[in-house]
């Protein structure tokens, strides 16, 4: 477990983790599905980092990199969570590291599973899962432009998916600065008048607002 | 290289090279011309393309293109409070903004712990079922006129204006309404509104009676659509299908019922589903949605609360720092699970926000498989049939 997720599970610091022990999240209101009964099961055979419920209706469960895909191959198969709803990243630049995300859903209990897992942000890569879901070749091909994460073996995940010849880092890391590239790219047009967004809502949108601060 | 005929038998993937992605046909052997259907091109839905190889007539291989309309919605919130990302949020669809603001609200307001007032559910559930109904209106005008309709369309077309006629008079905004906000929703309904939307109800009512008589029943329409992108019920899972193009073949989910969020749990209706998964199954779930949304308006402008505020006001929101924690909400939009994936950090910026759109898998994959074989003067047809708008898929 590294640091963002001990800093989520106290409540505080700056990251987003899924907690290093079973908790509960906001909008709880009585479990529909024990799903919580299944984390002991999954710990014993997929080595469960951390697990959270966040709603009756969703949870997230952290898990090394190395089970990951036959966890989710577990899940699928034998636990109803058939339905692929996305596969995302988030990046945590500051811990070296992304957090992929693969939501599934069993549509018999009727209960969204977040199975996350953190790999290493240097030479990102994962294990694929085009032969699980078809689709999940286009996530990881959007993956691979907007982050920079390898998937050895997905059909066209080198191919160009939104962006056609881009040469810059993958634009979704941190690293990349959007107002940078567009001062860069797009050059000043006359007549046009840059704002701080905070201060001229202060000034102009919430005067009565400001005056409390 | 390829033969048509060997490649008869449908697989899980188009015949492309494993590794590379790239197509297995040889264009220089004759047999085989590359048509690009899109981005400008009367028969796509919205800013993207095909890339068909085609044999004769017959769509041999499809390649979905996107990214024509990427305006990076996802990153630019990483670095905008979340007042700030609340106007960007419903960009993110044209014809059906509202599910975007609805669910950037939701998760908001889920990590912030935000409770929101009864009324506000009501008046969000009504504005979200407008949406659903003047995006039916559009696409029932697209389908008939990808099958040589276009007279249905301009019927189509007419209504929802008149739909938009009303959200410009609740929220002063036609296309891109930002009436569902964070804490609740901007105003409060106007006076005699909800006669008005009884008025255009009544007006769409029999507009779709006309409609049903003149495509559902017609011999040219059946023809085409009947037989066409067929969605056996073992796809739906394997692809990720959601919305009517799922319950056109027989499967009965809806997030409304399965899920129930805001006041769906109040309305009294059921799950449309029709058998066969092909085009024509899937119309009929839609011009059956459609005068089911007629109805759930209808009910809700009879029960909704007439007293009560419509608005919790939150903290500064200039300096709301919304608390650590993830969560993924979702709703049931025209085109299938349309859903928000919210992690924040504690801080007052969101760490990230990631939308899922029902065409992301509709318009690619699915697509990508159900076009093959398919005659190409039908292609427009069938990806209308899927309904999918390209900004969900590229954010």
């Amino acid at each position: 477990m590294n640091s963002i997720s001990a800093a989520a599970s106290a409540g505080t610091g700056s990251g987003s983790g899924t907690g290093t022990e079973t908790g509960t999240g906001t909008g709880l209101s009585g479990e529909r599905f024990p799903v919580r009964e299944r984390f002991p099961v999954w710990k014993d055979k997929f080595s469960l980092v951390s697990s959270m419920i966040q709603r009756q209706d969703l949870a997230f469960v952290q898990v090394p990199m190395q089970t990951t895909v036959a966890f989710i191959t577990h899940l699928r198969d034998l636990e109803g969570y058939a339905h692929l709803v996305f596969f995302t990243a988030i990046d945590y630049i500051e811990d070296g590291i992304f957090r992929l995300t693969y939501m599934l859903h069993n549509y018999r209990r009727h209960h969204d599973l977040g199975v996350q897992v953190d790999i290493p942000r240097e030479d990102a890569g994962m294990e694929s899962i085009h032969h699980l879901w078809p689709h999940g070749a286009t996530y990881q091909r959007e993956l691979k432009e907007m982050y920079g994460i390898d998937f050895p073996g997905s059909p066209g995940v080198d191919e160009s998916f939104v962006l056609e010849g881009w040469h810059d880092i993958p634009p979704m890391r941190r690293e990349f600065d959007t107002k940078e590239y567009s001062e860069k790219t797009y050059y000043p047009r006359p007549g046009r008048v840059t704002y701080d967004p905070t201060e001229y809502m202060k000034e102009k949108l919430y005067p009565s607002e400001a005056e409390t601060w | 290289m390829v033969d048509v005929k060997q490649n008869s038998q449908r697989s899980k993937f188009p015949p492309v090279d494993a590794v590379t992605g790239k197509s297995r046909y040889n264009l220089l052997s004759g047999k085989y011309l590359k048509i690009w259907q899109g981005p400008q091109h009367p028969g796509i839905t919205g800013n993207m393309s095909l890339e068909l190889t085609v044999c004769g007539d017959e769509v041999i291989e499809c390649k979905t293109h996107v990214g024509y309309l990427h305006r990076g919605f996802e990153k630019l919130m990483e670095r905008r409070k979340y007042i700030q990302c609340f106007p960007l949020v419903c960009r993110i669809c044209v014809p059906e903004p509202d599910f975007n603001e609805y669910l950037f609200a939701a998760g908001a307001e889920e990590l912030a712990g935000i409770e929101v007032p009864e009324k506000a559910l009501w008046y969000r559930t009504l504005t979200l079922e407008m949406a659903r109904l003047a995006s039916f209106l559009m696409w029932i005008g697209g389908q008939a006129g990808a099958f040589g309709m276009a007279t249905i369309g301009q019927w189509t077309v007419t209504m929802r204006d008149y739909v938009l006629d009303l959200f410009e008079e609740l929220s002063g905004g036609r296309i891109y309404h930002m009436y569902i906000i964070p804490g609740g929703v901007r105003s409060d309904l106007p006076a005699g509104y909800a006669r008005r939307v009884e008025d255009t109800l009544v007006m769409i009512e029999k507009v779709l009676k006309d409609i049903d008589l003149a495509m559902m029943h017609n011999a040219v329409f059946k023809k085409r659509a009947v037989g066409l992108g067929v969605i056996t019920p073992g796809m739906v899972d394997e692809y990720g299908i959601t919305g009517p193009n799922a319950r056109g073949s027989g499967i009965r989910r809806d997030i409304r019922k399965d899920l129930p969020y805001l006041v769906y749990d109040q309305l009294d209706f059921d799950i449309i589903t029709e058998e066969g998964g092909d085009a024509y199954a899937r119309t009929r779930v839609r011009m059956r949605e459609t005068a089911q949304s007629i109805d759930l308006i209808r009910q809700m402008l009879r029960k909704m609360p007439a007293e009560g505020p419509f608005f919790r006001k939150l903290p500064n929101v200039l300096h709301w720092k919304v608390p650590t924690g993830q969560t993924y909400v979702q709703a049931e939009c025209t085109r299938g699970e349309y859903g928000f994936f919210m992690v924040s950090d504690g801080t007052e910026l969101p760490r990230r926000i990631y939308v899922r759109g029902p065409s992301y898998t509709h318009a690619v994959t699915l697509m990508e498989r159900l076009a093959v074989h398919v005659n190409i003067a039908d292609t427009a047809g069938l990806m209308v049939s899927l309904h999918t708008y390209p900004p969900e898929i590229e954010r």
